[in-house]
């Protein structure tokens, strides 16, 4: 058979290995940032685009979409072309994935700062970025289905089944889950609330663990291992098997975000069999990973990347044994609000992610670049330094997870809480903090020499953008098998075709019908929020406070004793978007307008605490908000987010949004004159008190009704 | 809750594209072999440009192209 002669391309592959090592420093260099700023509340002092609760998105889609993301996208413009020994379908395709994904973390890095978010977790992009997002991942999709179908090798290794895995299913939690009516160019509200909100956005949020941050990686692990290594995977069957289980049952895990919660028990149930059921498939690829380097550990011994290729592996064996274990109600009783489960995810991107992609980088450029590594010595210590942080990062992370999960419950023998002062809870785990803040710096200073050494090897190398390959063109069916080979790789073109009919068409037309008629209440005393209330609520979401104070209620004895009744469904129904949270580094404040709770305060209260919590009481961690009282509210807004509410199926009457300016002004005077007889004296319009609105009607209206 | 609905709907549409994949592979015979494919990415190292191939990539091409009229794929 006559080979066919082609080349590969390598500079989009080197594009976006820089991009990573890029990108990384500076998900780490704000990850950093922030784990300074939980010990010195008051770093950020008044620069509103420092503060811990804006810069936290930051740092995790940073670390998600632009560290790893730009990872595997190196892994697979690399591994694709030579699996299938074909040259990606189109160069300029690639190169609007590459520019349009880097101009998304840049879009990213310039809304989260000031303001402009979603909040949902790992998904807090803002509409017209959401919309980017979408045509950039249809593109990447589109030009690695062609590749495929272009391919001159018939099998299909199992690396490239597991990109195929990561694109589809990401396409589709991604849009689901940003479905939104826009008010702004800036803002929009999901057309969920509450609880569904919440169900939606961690179907997707578990999902994005799932395929951005496992399936990808696991691909790169298929084919970089057994590259460096130069033998085989242990077992090919059972990468295939634990492939397809994987995928199957990943999809349906979500719901063990929301355990006790006030999801139905059932879809708790479900999620949590589910998540169980996971450790076989995942632990299928660590195995077969570890196992590829059987008789090769005196490789292992030498080699820094195989080094981080068994840490990486090793990591993700441990974060996918833990999961499961904190999907089980009673684990996830104590874990769930702590830091147990900051803990758990970065021993999953400092330990699988980022080592993966330090691998792969350092086996990858000096073959680029045509020369040897730097210097060994140098990504040796690299990978010492690295253990080493992300080790003094976790456990002190996961003994202040315990510490507080168990203070939190503890109840004297009278039966009161032992600790009815949240601050306790914090100021005894501060030490933790310092630790995993130490932790970060060391692993900070071993990314830091994989830049240097990785950039000294790229010098003293050259470029080698194309490498020729030849191969035989595919191989000619067997005659009885024409008709499947007419079809073969249009599924994958079906694929997308169903994809866009099915997203673009059906769902958006059915879900909010569907929602709309569920978001009747089934607790006639939840009324819809007042447009100050709505409006202190989006600064809420703005400022990003979910990320450190939950509003859900667990059914727990010492939670009902410390912040009030626990949550209901139906009390979430005009909570667009949810706002649950999912760490507790302060209280909760579902029901911290509710005044007979132990916890009530008053608006001066809650004003001189934004304004500087410190001198409210001195031990807090929460930085200051300065800026809220200088802020003022845009009242042009208000009739449009009236409006857009109502279509979501709050039932604002017919016309109130012409109403809504005045009302909203009548209860602005209010708590203005209250203000101002404690002495503070408030301007018009201030952010802070639509914010002290919001904060006092949080949880009222089940209480007012008894 | 009958967001849960469509989220199950969604789950089951994005698990049946994933069947008609493993079908498709199935059948078209992906999985006839679970042996060679991953031995055959070991040999795909053709180092350098087609104008300055180094010593040492011209001998990694010299054994692949042996191996791989060896294993006939």
């Amino acid at each position: 058979m006559e080979l066919q002669k082609f080349t590969y391309d390598n500079r989009l592959t080197n594009f976006f290995i820089w991009a990573t090592v890029g990108w990384g420093v500076v998900a780490m260099l704000v990850g950093l940032t922030a784990a300074f700023e939980l010990i010195f509340p008051n770093m950020s002092g008044e620069i509103s685009w420092l503060v811990f609760s804006r810069i936290r998105p930051v740092h995790t889609n940073a670390a998600i979409f632009a560290f790893v993301g730009n990872g595997f996208f190196a892994a697979i413009y690399y591994s694709m072309p030579r699996l299938l020994k074909t040259p990606m379908f189109s160069k300029a395709m690639g190169n609007i994935h590459f520019w349009g994904w880097q101009l998304i973390i840049v879009l990213a890095a310039l809304t989260y700062p000031f303001g402009f978010s979603q909040s949902k977790e790992y998904a807090e992009l803002i509409w017209p970025i959401d919309i980017l997002v979408v045509l950039i991942w249809v593109v990447f999709g589109l030009n690695m289905i062609m590749t495929l179908v272009k391919r001159r090798v018939k099998h299909i290794y199992v690396a490239i089944w597991f990109y195929i895995a990561t694109w589809v299913t990401i396409a589709v939690l991604y849009i689901v889950n940003n479905l939104a009516i826009p008010v702004t160019w800036t803002l929009s509200y999901p057309i969920y609330a509450g609880i569904q909100d919440a169900l939606v956005q961690w179907w997707y949020g578990h999902n994005a663990v799932a395929f951005f941050l496992t399936t990808p990686i696991l691909g790169m692990m298929y084919y970089f291992i057994p590259k460096v290594a130069n033998r085989p995977i242990y077992s090919y069957k059972l990468s295939i098997i634990h492939f397809w289980a994987l995928i199957f049952l990943y999809i349906w895990a979500g719901p063990h975000h929301l355990l006790y919660s006030a999801l139905p028990d059932w879809a708790q149930a479900l999620g949590v069999v589910f998540s169980v059921m996971l450790i076989a498939p995942s632990w299928g690829g660590m195995i077969n990973g570890l196992l590829t380097l059987r008789g090769a550990w005196d490789k292992v011994r030498e080699d820094p990347v195989l080094k981080m290729f068994v840490v990486g592996v090793t990591a993700y064996g441990m974060s996918t044994f833990e999961g499961p274990m904190l999907s089980l109600k009673t684990v996830n009783a104590l874990s769930h609000f702590t830091d147990w489960t900051i803990a758990h995810v970065h021993i999953g991107t400092l330990g699988w992610n980022a080592m993966m992609n330090f691998g792969m980088i350092y086996w990858l450029i000096p073959k680029l670049f045509k020369t040897k590594l730097f210097s060994v010595k140098l990504a040796n210590i690299h990978f010492w330094i690295a253990t080493l942080g992300m080790l003094f990062f976790s456990i002190p992370l996961y003994f202040a997870g315990f510490t507080q999960a168990l203070m939190w419950k503890e109840f004297t023998a009278e039966g009161f809480l032992a600790y009815p002062n949240f601050l306790e809870t914090v100021t005894q785990i501060l030490p933790m903090y310092y630790l995993r803040a130490f932790g970060g710096t060391l692993y900070f200073i071993g990314a830091l020499l994989f830049v240097y050494n990785v950039w000294k090897t790229a010098a003293q190398g050259s470029f080698m953008r194309y490498e020729s390959d030849e191969a035989a063109p595919k191989a000619l069916p067997n005659p009885k098998e024409s008709g499947h080979r007419k079809l073969e790789g249009r599924p994958l073109q079906f694929t997308v075709a169903a994809l866009v009919v099915i997203l673009i068409g059906g769902l958006v037309e059915i879900i909010p019908m569907y929602l709309v008629k569920s978001n009747i209440p089934t607790i006639s005393a939840v009324k819809p929020y007042t447009p100050l209330e709505l409006e202190g609520r989006d600064i809420y979401v703005a400022e990003g406070c979910y990320l450190c104070h939950s509003q859900m209620i667990r059914p727990f004895r010492n939670e009902t004793e410390r912040y009030g009744e626990y949550t209901k469904a139906g009390e979430t129904v005009y909570d667009h978007p949810f706002q649950f949270g999912s760490k507790r580094t302060g209280p909760d404040l579902a029901r911290a307008g509710v005044k007979t709770l132990p916890n009530y305060k008053p608006d001066s209260w809650h004003y001189n605490h934004m304004i500087n919590p410190q001198k409210v009481s001195p031990e807090s961690i929460m930085p200051q908000y300065p800026w809220l009282a200088d802020n003022e509210i845009d009242l042009s807004v208000t009739p449009d987010k009236i409006r857009v509410m109502r279509t979501l199926g709050v039932p604002y009457p017919e016309g109130y949004e012409d109403k809504a300016v005045a009302d909203l002004q009548a209860q602005y005077a209010e708590i203005a004159n209250g203000l101002r007889s404690s002495g503070i004296d408030v301007g018009d319009n201030k952010e802070i008190v639509a914010m002290i609105a919001y904060l006092q009607r949080l949880g009222t209206d089940v209480y007012n009704s008894k | 809750m009958s967001v849960i609905i469509i989220l199950v709907i969604v789950g089951i549409i994005v698990a049946g594209i994933f069947l008609l994949g493993f079908i498709w592979a199935v059948k078209s015979g992906q999985y006839d072999d679970m042996y060679s494919p991953s031995v055959r990415i070991l040999f795909d190292d053709f180092n350098g440009t087609s104008d300055e191939n180094s010593d040492e990539s011209n001998k990694d091409s010299k054994e692949t192209e042996k191996i791989e009229n060896n294993t006939k794929f």
